[in-house]
């Protein structure tokens, strides 16, 4: 990693406690501009955690993050969420009774003054409108536009709510486990058009529990056990790593 | 038309916009009991501006539109922080607050009432609630209206996709505020005379049964809501003293039946084929 350009995420020693308890422990954490990082780790270890407070849904006890090398750890989530971190969740959260193409729309809410955002759609967004084209053909979602996001099956669900959060062009995408549930072909899916995403400059964080998926596709990984950062390398250093191995892949396997 | 139907037409206009008011800010999940209070502020503010300021009526009903809308966002604030039934229970002070006050406002006749007001037509009033629906409609066509939807739905996903929930929540309090005063201020010109009673519990209950009985997912709901309950108890005169416990069953059983109210977005789909709503 190149050490002088500010990393597009850095999580500077950040820990956050509820009450007595430790979810994330001084953990430190970079994402350099066009990388695919994984955050693993036993259920509990703080990787969701890790998520809400990089969104502003948590505001961190100690520590900072930073976007771009600006501090955003004090923003509010529709701050943090415009300045460029999108993400999507562990159980999809879609908006119920909103068309897929509605999805894409409301997802761009800086396209145009508050004024013009009053008027009908068609009249006051043609930037915002052609933007969601261009994503719903990102995701192959045409055929599936005006059908209400919830009622779509599982894994166009899940890529509904991808589509979602690249839809306002973020500069980062924490991605939730994003292939939990799916089948080969699914994940096959998500993980070519993450590798699209990359190549268009995004960096992407993701969670996931499928090793052979997160294996196959980070430049990075950063393994947590009870909040604590207990590993970091390239994947194949992890795969070897002691360490992880007795805290997750030994359990897990 | 008679002068009978003439004022079922004009209760029938106000309580429009007064459900209107209701649905704006019910449009992004919170429930207010207290629009009658804005309704009370607006009758005051535009009777004194007219009667005692000399202004025309529609300026007087702009300006006091403005003043309730800049309330209501200071009471939107405080409401940020409670949610369902604390909200409802919060704003349902406000609007007793509101009543209480002009009670003991002298100045403007306190427990007496005020008078001196002109007649307004129902021409005029239903200018004014034909104007405010059809805008919301337009509006419910916008980005914006999304993003009400939005964060009604799921505020911290709204808020993790760059929406902003208090300025929507409070943005939606100031335009129902602002509504409510205009039909208040109709409401005073209509009757040409109005006493603190007027703007009690019971008409915010009025507003909100309008809106839930004529749908309260769409805007012409309240529209339809309204007709319903200032014509329903007229048909309902047969029944003499039981109209009001018959016209209670009929809410139940609309409730236990249809849960959105009579309209809703499939129906207009279906009576409009051509408007993709």
């Amino acid at each position: 990693m190149n050490s002088t350009a500010p990393a597009r995420l850095k999580l500077d020693h950040v820990t956050k406690t509820f009450g007595g308890v430790h979810a994330l422990t001084d953990l430190s954490l970079q994402v350099a501009p066009g990388q695919i990082v994984g955050v693993i780790g036993p259920n509990g270890a703080g990787k969701t955690t890790t998520f809400n407070v990089i969104t502003g849904a948590y505001r961190a006890t100690s520590g900072s993050v930073l976007l771009d090398g600006h501090d955003v750890t004090a923003e509010p989530s529709h701050r943090i969420a415009r300045a460029g971190i999108m993400r999507t969740f562990q159980n999809i959260r879609l908006f119920s009774d909103m068309s897929v193409w509605e999805h894409l729309l409301v997802a761009q809410p800086h396209a145009g003054s508050f004024a013009r955002r009053l008027l009908p759609t068609r009249f006051s967004n043609p930037k915002a409108i052609e933007r969601a084209e261009e994503v719903l053909e990102f995701f192959a979602l045409g055929d599936v536009r005006n059908r209400l996001a919830r009622s779509l099956p599982y894994g166009l669900q899940r890529k509904v709510e991808m589509a979602r959060a690249v839809t306002a062009r973020p500069k980062l995408l924490l991605l939730d486990e994003p292939v939990a549930g799916m089948n080969h072909d699914e994940a096959e899916t998500i993980r070519s058009l993450m590798l699209r995403l990359r190549q268009d400059g995004l960096s992407i964080l993701l969670i996931e529990h499928d090793m052979a998926f997160v294996m196959n596709l980070c430049d990075h990984l950063y393994v947590l056990d009870f909040g604590v950062l207990i590993a970091q390398g390239r994947p194949e250093e992890i795969r070897l790593n002691p360490a992880v191995l007795d805290a997750y892949l030994g359990r897990a396997a | 038309m008679s002068v009978y139907d003439a004022g079922l037409l004009s209760d029938i206009g106000i309580l429009l916009l007064g459900a209107l008011s209701v649905y704006i800010i019910l449009a992004t999940g919170q429930l207010s009991l207290g629009n009658a209070g804005f309704m009370g502020i607006g009758a005051y503010l535009t009777s004194w501006l007219t009667v005692v300021a000399g202004l025309p009526i529609t300026a007087a009903l702009i300006v006091a539109a403005l003043v309730s809308g800049a309330i209501g966002v200071a009471v939107g604030f405080p409401a940020l922080r409670l949610k369902g039934i604390y909200l409802a229970m919060a704003t349902l002070g406000f609007g007793e607050m509101v009543r209480s006050f002009f009670q003991n406002f002298s100045a403007m006749g306190g427990s007496e009432g005020f008078h001196g007001m002109h007649h307004v037509s129902t021409g005029y009033i239903w200018t004014w609630a034909a104007i405010v629906l059809v805008l919301i409609m337009l509006i419910e066509a916008s980005p914006i209206w999304l993003e009400i939807r939005a964060v009604r739905d799921d505020e911290t996903a709204a808020g993790l996709v760059g929406l902003n929930p208090t300025e929507i929540k409070v943005g939606a309090f100031g335009c129902g505020a602002a509504v409510a005063a205009i039909a208040g201020g109709l409401f005073a010109h209509h009757h040409v005379y109005i006493e603190p009673g007027n703007f009690s519990f019971e008409r915010s209950i009025d507003f909100v049964l309008a809106v839930i009985l004529g749908g309260s997912t769409v805007a012409p709901g309240a529209l339809a809501g309204a007709v319903i309950l200032v014509v329903l108890p007229e048909y309902l005169r047969f029944l003499a003293d039981w109209r009001f416990a018959a016209f209670g069953a009929l809410l139940i059983g609309m409730l236990l039946v249809r849960r959105q109210g009579l309209l809703d977005r499939a129906l207009l789909r279906f009576a409009w084929p051509r408007s993709r709503a």
